[in-house]
């Protein structure tokens, strides 16, 4: 045992609380903002000084430290900072507990950094527990109708998710006798393909699992609760769990399935499939229902969904790929780093739009391109990029993980996610005509403050970058998605 | 007749069902709380069920349910305290009325 190996996550949880303890005696608010970045940076700074380390278990095989895990902790870290840039706006309206924010932030980074790092059933229950719960709180932090109404919604559809994850994971410590990853690997490796197909114990086990984890990435059928949380809460917090969530969602995902259950041929071929169905029944049905919507939140809400469904298009490519490829693995990297990228980008604009024109609905951006150029050319970027043309990240994203699909049998699937990105333009490129060709209500400027704009800056860029240069990004993913430690 | 693991599942799984429906059918927000608290405790028993058959010499289980619990009381307290808020806001518990935002 190592205690320098959690380094990221006791700094940031140390954070955490002196952000709160600090909220105590700082008169300027605005300096609890600055001490959660510098915490996020110190623990990024852990982060990456551990790259290259060879992987290592630890604490009696619950954490992996392992290039997977610091690829998704530098992700989740880079996500909170941003997320905080962007909120220093909105949360200096706040009266009270401008320290609670941020702190809750911080712990539900801790959180969803735990879930990317942990190899046991029971670290990843507790983890993904601390990311959730956070979350729920900042859901229904602006107290208003719809904030608390969003946040009990997520809340108790949140809660029956983990009660039948927690079944799953019961059954499946039943069928196997241990809840470490890398004992259940041997266990599914002994009982074979006959073995696990004879133990429906095992099999229904997998199946909640799925349920489980599919919640938490807005996976149909799973998805009731999106559109109606993205409505609801503080814009910052729907950027936060739009990026945030789906992520660790998918880390823990990936670990389980890769690892755990996807060693016996016919029972990854089912697993696999299982991922495809899924993805092409959520891809239609988030597009389609982002098509009429009139309010922008919402909108994204339904486009969340359908982008979970192009990322499991890669989980399906995982499932049906031969044992030691990992095209699926490193294209879904890739895909979460771009969509984190873009969908970031996307709310930080909208968070400095809605701040100033006290409206959601996509009618009353109209002609922002004259009352703030630079707010639209982003938020344009970014659109862009979620539709999945060139230059932006996004076309590259799609490219890969559809690519790879294509590579292994799954061509049905790939021209229903092509369909369905060409329905996608329809809805996104309407927010940009709006804003560019639509006659502006006042001529009253779109003000912003500096730290939205670096954070506005910063996604931009990087959406440019991962978008023209793929190559750097592509070789982390790669890199990440081969040395899982487990 | 001796008492299995069979009996302790099916009871466990019993729970759950019981505790799923009342979660999708209840028309008190409380209510719906309290059954996904039915929904953990049936997860508990098959925890400690198949620690105590499956696996006698390890206290794993047994852990996983102390976590269980800890983390359960958690999440009740954030529900009962956004349950009040929305008490405070709307007037009513009842989630057919908690639809403000159009689906």
């Amino acid at each position: 045992m190592d205690l320098g190996l959690l380094a990221p996550e006791i700094s940031l949880a140390a954070t955490a609380v002196a952000v709160i303890l600090l909220d105590l005696f700082v008169e300027r608010k605005g300096a609890l903002a600055i001490v959660s970045v510098i915490g996020l940076m110190v623990s990024a700074a852990f982060t990456i000084a551990m790259f290259g380390d060879p992987a290592q278990v630890s604490f009696n095989g619950t954490l992996a430290v392992d290039s997977f895990a610091l690829f998704f902790k530098l992700l989740f870290l880079g996500i909170a900072a941003l997320v905080i840039l962007a909120s220093v706006d909105y949360v200096s309206k706040f009266e009270r507990f401008q320290g609670e924010y941020h702190a809750l932030i911080l712990l539900s980074a801790l959180g969803m950094l735990l879930m990317a790092t942990a190899t046991e059933l029971i670290t990843i229950y507790v983890s993904l527990e601390l990311a959730s719960i956070s979350l729920y709180i900042l859901a229904g932090f602006l107290k208003d109708p719809k904030s608390t109404e969003s946040s009990i919604k997520y809340l108790l559809l949140g809660a029956t998710a983990s009660a039948v994850l927690l079944y799953g994971m019961a059954l499946v410590f039943g069928s196997t006798g241990t809840t470490q990853l890398g004992e259940i690997t041997q266990q599914v490796q002994a009982l074979g393909a006959q073995g696990v197909a004879d133990n429906p114990a095992l099999v229904l086990g997998i199946i909640l699992l799925i349920a489980g984890f599919g919640f938490k990435i807005a996976a149909v059928p799973f998805q009731m609760w999106v559109p109606d949380v993205y409505e609801g809460a503080p814009t910052p917090i729907v950027a936060y769990l739009s990026v945030g969530s789906k992520a660790a969602g998918f880390a823990v995902i990936l670990r389980v399935f890769s690892s755990a259950f996807g060693l016996p041929d016919w029972l990854s071929l089912d697993w696999g499939m299982v991922f495809a169905v899924l993805a092409a029944i959520g891809m239609t049905v988030g597009n389609v229902s982002a098509l009429p919507q009139t309010n922008i939140k919402r909108m994204f809400g339904y486009s969340s969904i359908a982008q979970a469904g192009y990322l499991m298009v890669g989980l399906a490519a995982m499932g049906v790929a031969s044992a030691g490829e990992t095209i699926g693995q490193s294209t879904i990297l890739f895909f979460l780093l771009s969509y984190s990228l873009a969908n970031l980008g996307a709310f930080i604009a909208i968070i400095a739009i809605t701040n100033k024109i006290d409206s959601d609905l996509i009618e009353d951006f109209s002609g922002l391109f004259k009352r703030s150029p630079l707010l639209t050319l982003g938020l344009t970027l970014c659109l862009i990029s979620l539709i999945g043309m060139p230059p932006a990240a996004g076309f590259m994203a799609k490219f890969y993980i559809f690519g790879g699909a294509a590579q292994n049998g799954l061509l049905w699937l790939v021209i229903i996610a092509v369909l369905n990105s060409v329905v996608s333009a329809f809805y996104y490129l309407r927010v940009v005509k709006v804003m560019w060709l639509g006659e502006p209500a006042s001529v009253e400027k779109v003000p912003s403050s500096g730290a939205l704009r670096v954070a506005l800056t910063i996604t931009c860029l990087g959406v440019l970058f991962v978008g023209i240069l793929p190559g750097f990004a592509m070789k982390a993913a790669e890199l990440a998605a081969k040395m899982f430690g487990i | 007749m001796s008492v299995g693991l069979e009996h302790y599942l099916v009871l466990s799984a019993v729970l759950f069902a019981i505790g799923l429906y009342g979660a999708l059918a209840k028309r008190n927000t409380i209510a719906i709380l309290l059954c996904i608290e039915i929904m953990l405790n049936a997860v508990n028993i098959a925890m400690v069920a198949f620690s105590r058959y499956v696996a006698p010499q390890l206290l794993t289980g047994h852990v996983f349910v102390i976590f269980i619990m800890a983390v359960a009381a958690a999440e009740a307290a954030v529900g009962v305290a956004i349950i009040m808020a929305i008490y405070r806001s709307k007037g009513t518990v009842d989630p057919t009325e908690i639809d403000s935002m159009k689906r």
